[in-house]
């Protein structure tokens, strides 16, 4: 029978199925953060039990950490008490129970979704999985990769092995060749808009078509990441040449285990004659720059476009629209391109890898940014991707605009390390949701891509890339 | 962990919030993920809309700014242990604590037209039970003005008004899972040598992925 990608992974890792007709799968990889991972240590600590296989686990602080750090930065300097007891505890974590940790004084520290395919740990055709939504960024790698929840952490840690029931499958085509300035965010941002965030709800989306075979990794990932934005808790790609030689520039393998990996890597696709429980083609020759209005993903347009009018909608939308717009202080009439920035943030495990930041770079070399910017930051994803970026001289051209050039951690994306808006303060963010109170309580955020932020943090506000 | 026990029968005052794609960090912002326990939730639920001013962790409902506009803050939903809402509940980030949130509050049932993945979840560790509704049943409830509601765990049907019943479709074993309270660490490890057998025989076929240990 025909296997889809994620039916194939599935299956490889399918150990039993229990009488509650879930079924148990093994889990090849899991990355651990500060967040989501103290209770779950305590739980396994109760329960007298140690990890099942300590080489799965790879652990980095990123959530809490600050991005103005310097060097000699050490835990005991996080100026937050409560931040500084979370990281601090992934360290005690790490040391009682002897798992592999990146801590917040290492050259390897970033976003836990940045370093692990970088680091090599991210392989294809693994399960993995994190206390982190995002974490179906690695299914760019041909990976069957999902966010869990705590007490699911605890189970991976004790059991090596996840409880759950098969998704449907899901297929996206992007076909097409798309428009000077448009990028893979534009184009997941674009898909989020078409079928909702609970458009791929129950499903593992796999991403295909001539324009994902033409991308590069990180672009690849940046799809995937958002992925989990249209409800899909997984997303991925097809194992491909591009994905092969990513995978021996970036992992430890010997010759030997690579040559026998990568014959196994070689089969990582969709049988032709699959079946989808869905399929969305979408030609992407047509979306322009996207960025969102609203408070949730779903709620984007075309950058130059008009955004939905109260008078125009149906009862039950209205309210959704009153609401966002109320919070997001647009006013009737408004579009996206009359509204002012006051910060700007490229950064997040969406858009902090190379490319993101060689793009930005682009847009800014040689011109400022605008005096109504009150703050641009770049933070990169990892201190590979940063000290990749000095030595391409991309902080040069950042800092000599007037960027604020930092420290790698998730920063701007959600309010929990010291890089926040304040209330009311709109922002231009590369990041990945733009719930209210996302990157601080009453702050506005809007998506987009690092292309268009970079414009942003230029001119005051979005426009015209081309 | 036993949160509901073995009650099969869940009565209570619901509360409704008329709003689509609720994500978690509105359930629970970021700020109070900087906790290390799994306890003590309850003053940070929906913090964004039940408080005038910004919170930060340890700080509790007695020092804030109240919001009495929303729903929570008002009788009697100030007691309630059902929530009522429309489509995509728990949309978002992973976070546990928002379940953790809305059970340290004392929710016990919340209804919704669909729910986040991942959010679904992580209600069966919790004993959290989520109920999906059509989106029609939903609006019918929330035209209903519901007072009390009666939720059967063993029957899968929620009453209330003396007319309306609804039936709902749970899987057994995650119902069974809320009723009696059960471990998934425990119930998996009953099945140790299945996943030592599994991973011996991945090893020697795959050793590239344990090529690190």
């Amino acid at each position: 029978m025909p296997n889809t990608l994620y039916d194939k992974l599935w299956n490889e890792h399918h150990i039993k199925t229990l009488d509650s007709g879930e079924s148990l799968i093994y889990i090849d990889r899991q990355y651990l953060h500060e967040v989501t991972s103290p209770q779950a240590f305590e739980g396994l600590s109760k329960k007298g039990l140690l990890p099942w296989r300590l080489g799965a686990n790879i652990a980095t602080p990123d959530h809490n950490v600050p991005t103005e750090r310097g060097d000699s930065f050490t835990v005991e300097n996080i100026s937050d008490d409560i931040s500084k007891i979370q990281v601090v505890e992934l360290d005690k974590n790490c040391n009682k129970f002897g798992i592999k940790q990146f801590d917040i004084t290492s050259a390897n520290q970033g976003i836990v979704h940045v370093i692990g395919p970088e680091l090599g740990y991210t392989l294809p055709g693994m399960t993995i999985v994190c206390g982190d939504s995002h974490t179906s960024t690695h299914g760019a790698f041909g990976c069957l990769a999902m966010g869990i929840g705590t007490s699911e952490v605890e189970h991976v840690l004790a059991t090596q092995t996840l409880k759950v029931s098969k998704l449907l499958n899901m297929k996206v085509i992007f076909e097409g060749t798309p428009q000077r300035g448009v990028s893979s965010k534009d184009i997941v941002l674009f898909l989020i808009g078409e079928i909702g965030t609970a458009g791929g709800n129950g499903h593992a989306i796999e991403f295909s078509g001539s324009y994902i075979e033409s991308i590069s990794m990180e672009a690849r990932m940046t799809i995937c990441n958002m992925a989990i934005e249209a409800g899909a808790k997984v997303g991925l790609i097809a194992t491909d040449s591009t994905t092969i030689d990513y995978v021996k520039e970036h992992s430890p393998l010997s010759v030997d285990d690579l040559a026998l990996a990568q014959k196994h890597w070689n089969n990582l696709f969709s049988d032709k004659e699959a079946i989808f429980d869905k399929e969305i083609v979408i030609d992407i020759s047509q979306i322009k720059p996207q960025v969102t209005w609203g408070t949730s993903p779903e709620m984007v347009v075309d950058y130059d476009a008009g955004l939905p009018k109260l008078s125009m909608q149906t009862e039950a939308n209205k309210k959704n629209i009153e609401l966002a717009k109320n919070y997001m202080g647009i006013k009737e009439g408004e579009k996206l391109t009359d509204l002012e920035f006051d910060r700007v943030f490229i950064g997040s495990c969406t858009n902090s890898r190379i490319e993101d930041l060689r793009e930005a770079a682009s847009v800014i070399k040689g011109r400022i940014v605008s005096e109504k910017i009150t703050e641009a930051i770049v933070v990169p994803g990892s201190g590979m991707v940063k000290a990749q970026a000095e030595a391409e001289g991309l902080d040069k051209i950042f800092k000599d605009a007037g960027f604020i050039w930092r420290d790698p951690g998730c920063s701007m994306c959600l309010g929990m390390n010291p890089d926040q808006l304040k209330p009311y303060e709109r922002c231009a963010s590369t990041s990945n949701r733009n719930f209210e109170g996302r990157q601080g309580n009453l702050g506005r955020t809007h998506l987009m891509s690092p292309v268009m932020a970079a414009y942003t943090a230029i001119n005051g506000v979005i426009g015209d890339l081309s | 962990m036993k949160v509901i026990g073995n009650e099969l029968q869940i009565k209570g005052i619901v509360a409704s919030i008329d709003r689509d794609n609720i994500d978690t960090d509105q359930i629970i912002p970021t700020e109070y993920l900087k906790s290390i326990k799994k306890f003590g939730f309850e003053d940070y639920l929906f913090d964004g809309w039940r408080y005038l001013d910004d919170g930060k962790l340890g700080i509790s409902k007695n020092e804030r700014k109240i919001n009495h506009e929303f729903v929570l803050n008002q009788e009697p939903f100030t007691q309630a242990n059902i929530l009522l809402t429309r489509d995509n509940f728990g949309c978002g980030s992973s976070r546990e604590h928002a379940v953790w949130a809305l059970r340290d509050f004392g929710i016990r049932v919340v209804i919704a037209s669909s729910f986040g993945d991942i959010f679904y979840n992580n209600c069966f560790k919790n004993g959290v039970l989520p109920v999906k509704l059509s989106k029609d049943q939903i609006e019918e409830i929330f035209k209903a003005e519901v007072g009390e509601m009666s939720v059967s765990l063993d029957s899968k049907k929620i009453e209330f008004n003396n007319t309306y019943q609804y039936e709902f479709e749970v899987e057994d074993n995650l119902l069974e899972r809320i009723v009696l309270g059960l471990d998934d660490v425990d119930m998996t490890l009953k099945y140790k040598n299945d996943i030592k057998l599994f991973e011996e025989l991945r090893k020697k076929e795959k050793p590239w992925i344990y090529a690190d240990e």
